[in-house]
């Protein structure tokens, strides 16, 4: 037997430094526009100028004419093969290309592919398109209200502008409790139309081989083996010769997650033209055609005692989709997971009414960052919360205190139907004002206002629903919410870990080899993490709703407990003793009482070269993990600013961020999750937006009109913990990628109310911007005099 | 098409470039450097950062034909001998980078102000990073890289100096 390596083993719980970093930090990763593949020809889209028209003529005459276009597709050309529409990841259907009318500006009407990336952009503009111009619906409720001008009037049936209708909770009860009210609290916001903007675009390169028919199509994907089997349902293509590799992302915060036409266009041309084909959007593009967020007008209302107990919730939302409902929800959930809206609080009933419209928007609703809708939700309840406090003369800390779900409430189930798993709100809560140093700041502020400047401190305390499934509830586009691991380890005790969830900066390199080193006393080193590819890993549903961790992460821990329990029966070989009399020290089975082990490294060895009798050789194994439930991170956070009365700037004083998101595998690596979404929540609250005139021009297609924050904007943060394991995870881990931009915007928010609570300002719709400020404060003014 | 001859990462380079090839595609489609990234189109998010003649410069906003006998320096050509620059240790150590999308262009960009400044303080680096847009880290442990590696080379210019 070779000599053991006994080497430290970093599980759980250590700030492992990223394995992934070799590669980036020395400019040798692999993105998409890096894909380069011999005879490869580009394609450019041309898309409408025009938010609402019917297509009269194209002609692509003069585009087939300049040197170096092989080829110009349009909607008539894809309707010959079935595929001018596509399904979506929600259940609708969406052009790939025009074929008789254009709904959103940026629409997607034909297609050049040439030798070179720039001819192809040369000749998209000279493709010659006449449009006659329809009525334009850039507001969904006008859009509602019409059934004169129908956008999806491809649809079968569709008499209307509605998208869905939906509802969850108890509308009986709920009508109950607020005739009963002794006050009624009620909010209309607005949670603005915004972009994930990562900083690499969509792409693909699709290369269909001729000869073999192997379709291989390197995807800026966040879910490459779904996105491999809507291409197997749209395309007709076998499925086992799709292969979807999807390399290294830049970012994706949910913008990776829906098929985009260009993948469909690029992949057809290329079965077409026998050759490689890529497509790269250029910032504008991703800004004005792929997966908008939010876009959420919501009314909400809480029903309280005179002492401030909170007794009921009702919300109704009005979504706007754009022209396709094109982002990825659980089939039962045509609003996402926005019922999570009764957040932290323990009351007796809600009401949660949903109406999604089409507008003359690029599609929109993608989960930018957040759980189906839970950031929307959020925003809402903590608003809701603060301005009770205000009306009923709380402090806004006394009133969450009141009417947090308590500790020995666990498992909790919620109004709207949710099973919370754990949670501590109160110990969260506490760390924050005690990191914030609470007293002294409301004093800070107090004197502040006594000067007339105008201080203020917000605080959001928030619950998350993340990690689907389980699967009997959630499915996309009918595919189970499960997720797998698949895990070898070979001779000399070096493991390769293969996920169905995919990474795009999250480390899971690094931090699923630390659940192994975690389970199976293999040190993080050792394991090679491989993921995004399809014909090379197990399937799963991908990485989004921060449920890598919850789904992947416990997949991971399963299989390697099931490899240690193989190895034991190894162990008990090579140690002539019987299982029972070993037990697992970290990385080696000792006979209990003795000094005699071996470790994880021997069995590997043993497994290969000198197994038990009867005992099937190797040490590997896949496990698919179907989570009991979701789990229920959450946090408190606390926001001190500052308003300048004269120009209605704003500035972050501090930002305390409490966060419990169960057991940290990697709390470096946690921390950087954390850093990113309070960013993403500030961007949210104070500049991030995209407005659409009346004519359906997007007014923020690029980085100059389009404002997202630099390092001098965003502010610096303090991050606190508290650990509160979810007890049917087998790490009791949670997943952390998006709380903080779940959580944040509405601390911020709440800050900014709370400096311009003295001038009687009750509402500021995000983003929060100095100009807002500037109207609400003179408005106020106006109001006193 | 026209001529140019410079210097990359230290090797002589002499291409035909179109007289509209920018910087950054004959890096990246002429010279297979493709760890310079381009994350928009209105050169805004800094992806693009290279050093030309030591300066850093946005590689998205410079005509090849304008670098006759320049000498450029990509995110390929910083570490030496195998050694990584001390910017590229510090953003491993402090969690400086995610996805890691922006990070070529950062780290030239940072090692850069510290051509410039020594000693810079948060501020000055925050200041110094307007171009650079990253959309995963909320510059936080970026901030700190740069501080970190700034302490480091002094600290490392103190001791080679004894």
């Amino acid at each position: 037997m070779e000599p053991s390596e006994q080497k430290a083993v970093r599980g759980v719980g250590h700030s492992v430094r990223r394995v992934e970093d070799d590669r980036f930090i020395v400019g040798r990763g692999n993105y998409l526009d890096d894909v380069k593949l011999p005879r490869m020809l580009h394609m450019a889209i041309v898309r409408s100028p025009l938010a609402h028209a019917t297509i009269e003529s194209i002609d692509i005459s003069e585009a087939m004419a300049l040197e170096g276009v092989v080829a110009v597709v349009t909607g008539k050309d894809l309707e010959a093969h079935k595929l001018a529409w596509m399904p979506t990841l929600s259940g609708d259907t969406q052009a790939v290309l025009a074929t008789d009318k254009v709904r959103f500006q940026g629409q997607e009407v034909a297609a050049v592919i040439a030798e070179s990336p720039y001819v192809a952009a040369d000749a998209a503009e000279l493709v010659e398109i006449e449009y006659e111009p329809l009525d334009i619906f850039v507001d969904p409720y006008k859009a509602l209200e019409n059934t004169e001008t129908i956008i999806r009037s491809d649809k079968e049936g569709q008499a209307d502008n509605v998208a869905y209708e939906w509802e969850a909770g108890d509308k009986a009860k709920t009508d109950q409790l607020f005739a009963e009210a002794d006050h009624v609290v009620k909010l209309h916001t607005h949670y603005p139309r915004s972009h994930p903007a990562p900083l690499e675009t969509c792409g693909c390169v699709a290369d269909v081989n001729g000869a073999t028919g192997k379709a291989t199509i390197y995807l800026t994907s966040q879910a490459p083996h779904a996105h491999r089997t809507l291409f197997a349902l749209v395309a007709g293509l076998p499925e086992q010769n799709i292969r979807v590799i999807s390399p290294d992302v830049g970012g994706g915060f949910g913008n990776k997650v829906p098929i985009y036409p260009g993948y469909v266009v690029a992949t057809a041309a290329s079965l077409l033209l026998d050759a490689p084909v890529k497509w790269v959007e250029s910032r504008s593009e991703n800004l004005m055609s792929t997966g908008f967020a939010r876009d959420y007008h919501m009314d909400g209302e809480l029903a309280l005692t005179s002492d401030g107990t909170i007794t009921a919730m009702r919300c109704h939302i009005t979504s706007d989709h754009g022209a396709f409902f094109a982002d990825a929800q659980p089939t039962k959930f045509r609003a996402g997971l926005v019922h999570i809206c009764t957040g932290s609080y323990d009351m007796q009933a809600a009401h949660i009414t949903a109406k999604g419209a089409y507008t003359n928007k690029a599609p929109g609703g993608v989960a930018y960052r957040c759980s189906f809708r839970v950031t929307e939700a959020s925003y809402i309840i903590e608003r809701l919360v603060q301005n009770a406090a205000y009306e009923l003369g709380m402090s806004p800390v006394e009133i969450r205190r009141k009417n947090f779900i308590k500790k020995e409430q666990f498992p909790y189930t919620s109004c709207t139907g949710f099973i919370y798993d754990s949670g501590d709100y109160d110990a969260s809560l506490d760390k924050a004002l005690e990191m914030l140093g609470y007293d002294e700041i409301m004093a800070e502020r107090d004197a502040a206002r006594a000067e007339g400047r105008l201080m203020g401190v917000g605080i959001a305390t928030f619950t998350e629903v993340v990690g689907a499934g389980n699967s009997k509830e959630y499915d996309i586009a009918g595919l189970k919410m499960f997720d797998s691991a698949e895990l070898r380890v070979h001779p000399t005790g070096k493991a390769i870990l293969k996920l169905g969830v995919q990474t795009q900066g999250q480390g899971h390199e690094t931090t699923f080899a630390q659940i192994v080193a975690n389970e199976l006393g293999i040190p993080p080193e050792d394991i090679a993490v491989g993921h995004g590819d399809t014909d090379n890993t197990p399937y799963g549903l991908g990485t989004y709703a921060s449920r890598s961790t919850p789904t992947g992460g416990a997949a991971t821990a399963v299989i390697a407990r099931k490899l240690r329990d193989k190895a034991k029966k190894i162990a008990a070989h090579l140690l002539e003793a019987s299982e029972g009399d070993l037990e697992w020290d970290s990385n080696k089975f000792v006979v209990k009482g003795t000094d005699k082990s071996v470790s994880i490294q021997d069995c590997a060895f043993a497994a290969y070269t000198n197994p038990p009798d009867g005992e099937e050789p190797g040490l590997e194994g896949v496990h698919y993990y179907d989570p009991p439930n979701m789990t229920y991170p959450f946090g408190a956070y606390a926001v001190v600013v500052e308003v300048d009365p004269e120009t209605g700037e704003w500035e972050v004083k501090r930002m305390v961020a409490v966060d419990d998101c169960g057991v940290r595998i990697n709390p470096m690596v946690v921390d950087g999750q954390i850093h990113g979404g309070l960013t993403e929540g500030y961007a949210m609250a104070s500049m991030q937006y995209i407005h659409y005139d009346d004519d359906g021009n997007c007014v923020g297609g690029n980085f100059i009109d389009y404002l997202i924050p630099t390092a001098v904007e965003t502010p610096k943060f303090e991050l606190g913990e508290t650990v509160t394991p979810s007890p049917h995870h087998p790490i009791g881990a949670k997943g952390v990628g998006e709380s903080a931009t779940v959580g944040s915007p509405a601390a911020y928010v709440n800050a900014v109310l709370d400096a311009l609570q003295p001038l009687g300002v009750k509402n500021l719709e995000m983003p929060v911007t100095s100009g807002r400020v500037w109207e609400a404060i003179q408005a106020a003014k106006a109001a006193a005099e | 098409m026209s001529r140019v001859s410079l210097e990359v990462n230290g090797a002589s380079v002499d291409v035909e470039v179109q007289p509209n090839t920018l910087l950054v595609q004959l890096l990246r489609e002429k010279l297979d450097l493709t760890g310079t990234h381009v994350g928009c189109d209105t050169s805004q998010c800094g992806a693009c950062v290279v050093h030309v003649n030591g300066q850093s410069v946005k590689s998205c906003s410079v005509l090849a034909v304008e670098l006759e006998g320049a000498k450029v320096t990509t995110i390929e050509g910083l570490a030496q001998g195998g050694e990584l620059h001390p910017m590229q240790q510090a953003f491993h150590e402090e969690h400086g980078l995610q996805c890691g999308y922006c990070t070529p262009g950062v780290v030239m960009s940072t090692v850069d102000l510290l051509k410039r400044n020594e000693s810079p303080t948060e501020g000055e680096v925050r200041e110094w990073l307007e171009g650079n847009i990253c959309r995963c880290t909320g510059y936080h442990n970026i901030v700190k890289a740069v501080l970190s590696c700034a302490d480091k080379m002094k600290a490392g210019d103190a001791s080679a100096a004894e």
